[in-house]
C-alpha cells in the first residue's frame, strides 16, 4: 500500500487559467471528475490511528469516506462526512487545510498529503448535484421551539442539528439574504452562492424557518423571543465589526473595509452591471493584511478591473495568516505583495479622492505574545504608493447591535459574548452562543463546531424542561 | 415583501409611502431608519421613519425623487410591494422634557424632524419650529408640524411662504428673543453645519441627524463612517444624531459625493430604459 502511494502523485484539480479567470467571477478550480477522484482515494493509508482526523476541528471520520468513495458508494461517503460536517461541501472549498486533516496526514511526513478537502468536496457537489433534499423524513416533532440569531456557518448548523431532532427552529437573519459571511464576505469565485443556497433549501424542506431583514436588538430583543414562545435562544452573530488603522486620511472617498467592499461586490452583485449597487474600481489598489479577508478582496478588486493590485503587510511571507491556496492563487493572477510595509497616510486630493498611501518599511525584531516576531519600523524608509482604491482587511471585532441591548449577558473585555468552550451556554438562562461573537474571527469549521457543540446542550436542556 | 398602503406625492418630486411593517412599526422610535431596497438588483437605501403606527401596523417613509432607486420607489404604486425593509435602525432620539426646544428642519430633513418635535411635544415640552425649504412647493409636513408647534416659522429662499431668507435667520432671532435647552437641526448638510455654527456661540446644544451612504445599517461595514470630535463613529448603529457642534460636516459633504458621477449615469441609464429611446 505504502509502495503504491508514492508511485501516484497528489492529484491536482484542474482550474481555469490565471490569465482568463482574473478577470470573471466563476469558481478558480472545476473539482475532481470521478477518475482522478478514485485515484486520490487511492493514495490514503486508511492509517489505524489516522493523524489526518486529529488535525480536523470537527473530527471527520476521514479514511472511512475516503475508503467509501473509492467503493464508489458515494451516497455513503457523504453521509460518513455529514455525521460530523454540517456544509460538507463549503468546508472542501474554504477549510485551511494545511493547517488541519492534510497538515497532519501521515503521508504528508515524507511527501505530499492525501488531498482530503478535494475529496470531501467531490463527495458533497456529487450530491448537491444529484439535488438531494430528502435527509430529514420522518422526524419525530418535539413540540419546543428554538430562535437562532444570524445565519452563518454555526447558525445553520444549530438550526440543521436541532430540526434533525425534531425541533421547531427559526433562523432570524440581519441581511436580506441567509448564509453569513458565506454569501456576503467570501467571492463566488472561490464559494459558488448556489451552494449556500442549497445548503439553505435542504434546510427549509427539514421545516426551518428563515426570517430576514430581521435584526435582533432592534425589532426585538432576546427576551421578546422568550416571550413569544422560543424556548431556547442560539447567538451566532459573526465579528462583522470592521477595524480600521486609525491613520490619518482614512475618511478619504476610495478607502474602503473590506466587509464594505466585499459586500457591495457579493450580497449585493456590483460586479455584475444589472444590480444597482455602485462600488469603486480602482487602477492601482493597495490592500491592507494578509489573511483570507484581503486575498478575496485584492482579487475581487482585480477582477472589477485593478490594473495593479498590491497586497501591503506589516510582517513576513510566512507569518501570512491566508489560506495555502489562496495566496498561491493570488500569486498566479499576479497580486503584487509589498512585504513588511505599513501604512501610516492616506493621501488624498482637493476632492476628498484618496491618490496615494504612505506606507513605512519594517523590520522583524522579537517575538510578541503571538509567537510572531514583532515588526518594527525602520526609520526615515517612508514612501508612498500612487493608488486610486485602498481597501483595509486588518481584522474585526465584536458587532455590538445585538449585545448592546442585552444588558444582562456577560461580555469579554473586547466585547466578545462569554460562553463555556464546551456547551456554549451563555450567562444567561436558555441562551446559548457561538462562532465568531464567541472566539473573535476564525474559521467556517470553527464555528460549525462551535454549532454542533451547542446544539447538543440546547437539544439536553430542552428534553430535561 | 412589504406592501404599499398609500403613495402620495406631498410636494414636488416628493413622495410619501406607508408600508404595511407590523413588526417595525411596533418597535420604531423618533430618530430611527429603515434601509429600503425595492426589488433583488436594487440598492439599500436608508430613510427615516416619519411615522408610524402600532394599531394598523404601518410606517411612513417620504423620501425626493433624486436617482435612479427613489426614481424606482416613486414608481411603486399603492398595492405593490418593496422587497426588502429592515429597521428600526440606528439609536432613538433622547427625548425628555424641555423648556424649549427649537426645531429646524430643511428639505425633506423636515421628515426626519417630524416625529422627533412630536415626540417633544408629547413628553411636554415647549417646541418652536422653524421650516425651511426653497420655495413654499418644495416645502412638507407644514400643517402637521403647525399642528404640534407652539410656534411655526416658515423661510423660502424665494420668499414664496413665509420669510424670504435662511432658516438661520429665523433662528438667530428666535436665540436673541429668549433661551432655548435645545436645538435639534435636519436638512441639507450645509444648513446643519450653519445652524451649528451660530449655535455654538450662543452655546445651546444642538442634535443633527447624518445621513451618510449605508449599505448594512448595522455596523458592519463602515461605509456610513463619520467624524465626530475628531472620532470615527458609524452613523447606522451610534447615531444617525450626534452633536452638532463636533460633527465634520466638511468630511460628510466629502464622502456623499463618492458615487456621484456613476448615480447620475445609473439615472440616466434607467431613464432611457424607461422611456425606450436607448
Ligand atoms: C471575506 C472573508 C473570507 C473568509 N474566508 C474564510 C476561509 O477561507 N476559510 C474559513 O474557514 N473561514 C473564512 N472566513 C471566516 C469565516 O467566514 C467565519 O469564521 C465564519 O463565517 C463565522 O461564522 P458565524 O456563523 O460565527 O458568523 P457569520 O458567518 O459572520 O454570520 C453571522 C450572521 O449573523 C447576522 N447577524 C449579525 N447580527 C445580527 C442580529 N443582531 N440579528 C440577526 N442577525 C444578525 C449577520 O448578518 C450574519 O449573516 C472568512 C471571513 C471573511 C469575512
Ligand atoms: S492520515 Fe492521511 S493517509 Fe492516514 S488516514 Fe488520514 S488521510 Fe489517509
Ligand atoms: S452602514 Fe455599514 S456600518 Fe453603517
Amino acid at each position: 500500500m505504502a509502495d503504491k502511494a508514492k508511485k501516484i502523485p497528489r492529484q491536482k484539480m484542474p482550474e481555469q487559467k490565471p490569465e482568463i479567470r482574473r478577470s470573471n467571477f466563476k469558481e478558480v478550480p472545476f473539482g475532481f471528475d470521478k477518475e482522478t477522484a478514485l485515484l486520490e482515494a487511492s493514495r490514503c493509508l486508511k492509517c489505524k490511528k489516522p493523524s489526518c482526523v486529529e488535525g480536523c476541528p470537527v473530527s471527520v471520520p476521514i479514511p472511512q469516506f475516503i475508503s467509501l468513495i473509492l467503493e464508489e458508494k458515494f451516497d455513503d461517503a457523504i453521509a460518513e462526512i455529514r455525521k460530523k460536517n454540517f456544509l460538507p461541501a463549503v468546508c472542501g472549498r474554504v477549510c485551511p487545510q494545511e493547517n488541519q486533516c492534510e497538515g497532519s496526514c501521515i503521508l504528508g511526513k515524507k511527501g505530499t498529503p492525501v488531498a482530503i478537502g478535494a475529496l470531501e468536496r467531490f463527495a458533497a457537489d456529487l450530491e448537491i448535484n444529484a439535488g438531494k433534499k430528502d435527509v430529514c423524513l420522518n422526524v419525530k416533532k418535539t413540540g419546543r421551539k428554538v430562535a437562532v440569531v444570524g445565519s452563518g456557518p454555526s447558525g445553520l448548523t444549530v438550526a440543521g442539528d436541532l430540526a434533525l431532532k425534531g425541533y421547531d427552529v427559526t433562523v432570524f437573519e440581519a441581511f436580506h439574504k441567509a448564509g453569513g459571511v458565506l454569501v456576503y464576505g467570501i467571492p463566488e469565485f472561490r464559494l459558488p452562492k448556489t451552494i449556500v443556497e442549497y445548503e439553505i433549501e435542504k434546510l427549509k424542506s427539514c421545516g426551518v424557518k428563515f426570517v430576514l431583514n430581521y435584526v435582533i436588538g432592534k425589532i426585538k430583543t432576546i427576551n421578546d423571543l422568550f416571550e413569544e414562545g422560543f424556548d431556547a435562544v442560539y447567538i451566532g452573530v459573526g465579528a462583522g465589526l470592521p477595524s480600521f488603522l486609525n491613520i490619518e486620511g482614512e475618511n478619504f472617498n476610495g478607502v474602503f473595509s473590506a466587509n464594505e467592499y466585499l459586500t457591495r461586490a457579493n450580497l449585493m452583485k456590483a460586479y455584475d452591471s444589472d444590480y444597482d449597487t455602485p462600488i469603486a474600481v480602482g487602477d492601482n489598489v493597495v490592500v491592507v493584511g494578509a489573511g483570507n479577508v484581503a486575498m478575496d478582496a485584492a482579487r475581487t478588486a482585480l477582477r472589477l478591473g485593478g490594473k495593479n493590485v498590491s497586497i501591503v503587510y506589516r510582517r513576513s511571507r510566512e507569518e501570512m495568516p491566508a489560506r495555502a491556496e489562496e495566496l498561491h492563487h493570488a500569486e498566479e493572477e499576479g497580486i503584487d505583495f509589498k512585504l513588511l510595509t505599513n501604512p501610516v497616510k492616506v493621501l488624498g486630493d482637493e476632492n476628498g479622492r484618496i491618490k496615494g498611501v504612505e506606507c513605512i518599511k519594517m523590520e522583524l525584531g522579537e517575538p510578541d505574545d503571538s509567537g510572531r516576531r514583532r515588526p518594527v519600523e525602520i526609520k526615515g524608509s517612508e514612501f508612498v504608493i500612487d493608488c486610486d482604491l485602498m481597501i483595509i482587511a486588518v481584522g474585526s471585532g465584536a458587532n455590538p447591535v445585538l449585545t448592546r441591548s442585552e444588558k444582562d449577558l456577560a461580555l469579554t473585555k473586547r466585547g466578545y459574548v462569554e460562553a463555556d468552550s464546551e456547551t456554549g451556554k451563555t450567562s444567561v438562562k436558555g441562551v446559548w452562543a457561538g462562532g465568531d461573537i464567541v472566539t473573535g474571527q476564525a474559521t467556517v469549521i470553527m464555528a460549525m463546531g462551535a454549532g454542533r457543540k451547542a446544539a447538543t446542550d440546547i437539544d439536553r436542556y430542552l428534553s430535561e424542561l | 415583501m412589504y406592501e404599499i398602503l398609500k403613495r402620495e406625492e406631498i410636494a414636488e418630486n416628493i413622495i410619501l409611502n406607508e408600508i404595511k411593517a407590523a413588526d417595525i412599526a411596533a418597535k420604531a422610535k423618533p430618530g430611527q431608519f429603515v434601509l429600503v431596497k425595492a426589488n433583488e438588483q436594487g440598492e439599500r437605501i436608508p430613510l427615516t421613519i416619519s411615522m408610524s403606527d402600532k394599531s394598523k401596523g404601518t410606517i411612513t417613509i417620504i423620501y425626493m425623487v433624486v436617482g435612479k432607486s427613489t426614481k424606482i420607489f416613486s414608481s411603486l404604486d399603492k398595492g405593490d410591494f418593496f422587497e426588502d425593509v429592515i429597521g428600526p435602525l440606528g439609536m432613538p432620539t433622547h427625548i425628555e422634557k424641555l423648556d424649549r426646544v427649537i426645531c429646524v428642519g430643511g428639505g425633506t430633513g423636515i421628515a426626519v424632524l417630524y416625529p422627533i418635535a412630536k415626540g417633544f411635544v408629547e413628553k411636554g415640552s415647549n417646541v418652536d419650529v422653524i421650516l425651511g425649504a426653497r420655495n413654499k412647493n418644495l416645502l412638507i409636513l407644514k400643517d402637521e408640524m403647525d399642528n404640534i408647534s407652539k410656534n411655526l416659522m416658515i423661510c423660502t429662499d424665494d420668499g414664496s411662504d413665509g420669510r424670504k431668507g435662511f432658516v438661520t435667520d429665523a433662528l438667530k432671532d428666535e436665540l436673541e428673543k429668549e433661551k432655548a435647552d435645545l436645538v435639534v437641526a435636519i436638512g441639507p448638510v450645509m444648513m446643519m453645519k450653519a445652524v451649528s455654527e451660530l449655535t455654538k456661540k450662543y452655546n445651546v446644544k444642538t442634535l443633527v441627524s447624518l445621513n451618510p451612504i449605508m449599505i448594512d445599517g448595522t455596523g458592519m461595514c463602515g461605509c456610513c463612517r463619520v467624524s465626530i470630535g475628531g472620532k470615527t463613529k458609524f452613523a447606522c448603529v451610534d447615531g444617525p444624531e450626534f452633536d452638532g457642534h463636533e460633527v465634520d460636516f466638511n468630511e460628510l459633504q466629502m464622502r456623499l459625493r463618492a458615487y456621484l458621477d456613476r448615480e447620475k449615469k445609473s439615472l440616466e441609464d434607467y431613464n432611457c430604459k424607461i422611456s425606450g429611446n436607448r
